[in-house]
C-alpha cells in the first residue's frame, strides 16, 4: 500500500474510467436528471454518498458472512440486498430528521437503488480488491477510497453535462433530437476528451 | 388472442425498450463492441426477465405493497445468479467478455421496469409474452447497434470479415463511438416516428 497505489485509484476512477463516461454505468440517471444543474449536483453528493458507504459495506459483507461460509456465489444477491436496504435505511433516517434535506434528496434515493454505478462499484471493488491473499486493511481502505472517487467522478460528469444542457436550451436543435439524443451525442464528444486522460501512466 | 399478440409486439415496436423507452443502456452501450457479445447479453437478458416475470406474475397476490421492490430484486437476483453461474460453466469467454454486466443484469432497469409495470398486474401467460416481446426487441436493439459498431469499427461481423481494404473507424468500437451511434439511432428514430405521424 504506497501513494502510487492510491494516486492510481483517485485518478483512474475520476478521469480515466470515468464512470459514466467510459464504463457506462449510472447512464440512466445522467441522462436523466442533468437538464438543470442543481438537480445534477444533489443526485451526484446523494450517488457520491450511497457509493462510499455501500463499498464499506459490501466489503463487510464479503470478507465477514460470503467467505467464512464459502458462499462468494451468491455475490450478486447479497449486494443488491444490501445496498437496497441501506438506501431505504438513509431515506428513512434523513425524512425522521430532516424534512429539508429529506425534500431535496428524498426523490433521487430510490432512484439509486437501481442505478448501476453503485452495484457496479460493488462488484468492482470486489474483483479488484477482494481476493484471498489481500491484507484485510489494504483491501478496506481501497475499496472505500474507490467508491468515494467514483463519486466523485459521477459528480464532475453530472455537472459538466448539466451546465451544458442548460445552455442547450436557448439552442435550435431539430426536434426530433430534442432531450435525449442530444445529450447521447454530447456525452459522445465529452467521452472523447475524457479519453485523452487514458495517456496517464504510473 | 389479438391482446396478447399486442403484448408480445409492443416490445419489439412501438414499446422497445431501448429506442422508446430509453431503459437499460448501460449494458446496451457497453457490450455493443461485437455481435457476439451482444447477442450473448440480449439472450440472458431475455432469460432474466421471462424467469422474473412468470414468478412475479405467479406469487404477484402474495406480495404485500411496501415491501414489493426488494421482493422483486430477491427474485431478479437469484435468476441472475443462475445466468452468471451457467454462463460461467458453458461458455467462460462470453462471460470474461461481458464482465461486471452479467451480474449487472440485476439493475438493468428493463427487468425491474416490467416487473413494476407489468408482472405484478398482469396473469402469467400474458406476462410471460411482455417478457418475450420485451426481450427480442432488447436484443434486436443490441445487434442493430453491435452491427453498426462492428463493421464500421472493425471492418468485421460475427468476428468473419465483411469489407476488404477498408479502414475500420477504430472510434466507433470505442467508448465515445456507442454513445454517438446510440444517439444518431434514437434521433433516427424519432424523426421517422414524427413523420409517420404527421402523414
Amino acid at each position: 500500500m504506497d501513494l502510487t497505489m492510491f494516486l492510481s485509484i483517485i485518478i483512474g476512477a475520476i478521469f480515466i474510467n470515468n464512470f459514466i463516461l467510459s464504463k457506462f454505468l449510472g447512464l440512466c440517471s445522467f441522462i436523466g436528471i442533468s437538464k438543470e444543474t442543481k438537480p445534477a449536483l444533489y443526485m451526484g453528493v446523494s450517488v457520491t454518498f450511497v457509493t462510499t458507504c455501500a463499498s464499506i459495506i459490501t466489503w463487510a459483507i464479503y470478507n465477514f458472512i460470503l467467505v467464512p461460509f464459502h458462499i462468494e456465489y451468491l455475490r450478486t444477491i447479497a449486494f443488491i440486498l444490501v445496498i437496497a436496504s441501506f438506501v431505504q435505511l438513509v431515506e428513512m433516517v434523513i425524512k425522521k430528521f430532516s424534512q429539508a434535506l429529506y425534500r431535496t434528496l428524498g426523490i433521487y434515493l430510490p432512484l439509486i437503488t437501481v442505478n448501476c454505478a453503485v452495484l457496479g462499484v460493488a462488484v468492482l471493488n470486489s474483483e479488484m480488491f477482494f481476493k484471498p491473499g489481500m491484507n484485510a486493511l489494504t483491501s478496506f481502505t481501497l475499496s472505500a477510497l474507490q467508491g468515494f472517487c467514483v463519486g466523485l467522478g459521477y459528480i464532475l460528469v453530472m455537472l459538466f453535462m448539466s451546465g451544458i444542457r442548460e445552455r442547450l436550451e436557448l439552442c435550435d436543435i431539430p426536434p426530433s433530437f430534442k432531450d435525449a439524443p442530444i445529450a447521447f451525442i454530447i456525452a459522445s464528444l465529452m467521452s472523447m476528451a475524457f479519453m485523452g486522460f487514458s495517456g496517464f501512466r504510473f | 388472442m389479438k391482446k396478447l399478440l399486442k403484448e408480445f409486439f409492443k416490445g419489439i415496436g412501438s414499446e422497445n425498450p431501448t429506442f422508446r423507452l430509453v431503459l437499460g443502456l448501460c449494458p446496451t452501450l457497453a457490450v455493443s463492441t461485437s455481435v457476439v457479445n451482444g447477442l450473448g447479453m440480449g439472450i440472458a437478458a431475455t432469460f432474466v426477465l421471462l424467469g422474473s416475470n412468470i414468478i412475479i406474475s405467479l406469487i404477484r397476490k402474495f406480495i404485500p405493497d411496501q415491501i414489493r421492490i426488494p421482493c422483486f430484486i430477491v427474485i431478479i437476483a437469484t435468476f441472475v445468479t443462475i445466468v452468471e453461474l451457467a454462463m460461467k460453466a458453458y461458455a467462460p469467454e462470453l462471460s470474461k467478455a461481458l464482465g461486471i454486466f452479467v451480474p449487472l443484469i440485476v439493475v438493468n432497469c428493463i427487468v425491474l421496469g416490467r416487473a413494476e409495470a407489468f408482472a405484478c398486474r398482469e396473469g402469467v401467460f400474458s406476462s410471460m409474452l411482455d417478457a418475450l416481446g420485451m426481450g427480442i426487441g432488447f436484443t434486436l436493439a443490441l445487434l442493430l447497434i453491435a452491427s453498426i459498431r462492428e463493421i464500421l469499427g472493425n471492418g468485421t461481423l460475427f468476428g468473419l470479415l465483411v469489407i476488404k481494404g477498408f479502414e475500420p473507424v477504430l472510434y466507433l468500437v470505442l467508448a465515445p463511438g456507442a454513445l454517438l451511434v446510440i444517439g444518431l439511432l434514437i434521433g433516427g428514430i424519432n424523426f421517422l416516428a414524427r413523420k409517420r405521424r404527421a402523414v
